[in-house]
């Protein structure tokens, strides 16, 4: 097999896979019984999200979204523990 | 020319084994069945997992000629950040008390946060 196809096809079967994982993570999200279980369920959302952006750059051949990627990491970190702090503490900036 | 296509073999078995690791975390994040079990499954996602799929990146860039090494910026950021939010998340079950939470210390009253040991309810901040 060329290595251009095979390429093709390890990228196809990881945006699969990233799918797959976003929408086990949104049941997680749906059914978590507690709210640690939730932020756990979205922080993962975020990593698969982060995943899915790379994925989509290497397809597309695009360096734009490396940055994307960057950006949404930094985010997702803040938004993790601003909402732990906020369950902790019931308040994020005290 | 032969680095190109090891490049692109690389890049393609870097994708591959990333979205097996995604897909085993997101399946223990929905399988285990207690707090602290299902937190050490997506830890492995944010990791090994993106850190291949970063890896692919890389090889890809390289396989097309034009080598960067940007990505390594995002895993380090990954890499640093992953158990900070772990740990928060694992903080937030152990003080809300949805799993079991530590004996109560053999000196002092208290653990460092955990203000009322043995299953006192009360959690005031």
């Amino acid at each position: 097999m060329n290595a251009a196809d095979l390429l093709d096809v390890a990228v196809v079967i990881a945006m699969l896979s990233l799918a797959a994982g976003q929408i086990l993570s949104m049941v997680r999200l749906a059914i978590g019984p507690t709210p640690g279980d939730r932020i756990l369920a979205l922080d993962t959302m975020v990593i698969n999200a982060i995943g899915l952006v790379v994925v989509l750059g290497i397809h597309q051949d695009v360096k734009v979204y490396f940055e994307v990627a960057l950006l949404i990491a930094m985010l997702g970190f803040v938004s993790t523990v601003a909402l732990a702090r906020f369950i902790l503490r019931g308040d994020i900036i005290e | 020319m032969t680095l190109e296509i090891l490049a692109s073999y690389g890049a393609a078995l870097s994708l591959l084994i990333g979205s097996g690791f995604v897909l085993v975390g997101a399946i223990g994040l929905l399988k285990f069945n207690d707090s602290m079990t299902r937190l050490h499954a997506p830890t492995k996602v944010g990791t090994v997992g993106i850190g291949m799929l970063l890896l692919a990146s890389i090889l890809n860039a390289l396989a097309a000629g034009d080598p960067s090494i940007h990505e390594m910026l995002i895993m380090a950021f990954l890499f640093v950040t992953a158990p900070v939010s772990a740990h928060f998340i694992a903080k937030v079950s152990i003080h809300r008390r949805d799993c079991m939470t530590p004996p109560s210390p053999p000196r002092d009253d208290t653990w460092a946060t955990l203000s009322s040991p043995d299953g006192a309810q009360d959690d005031s901040p």
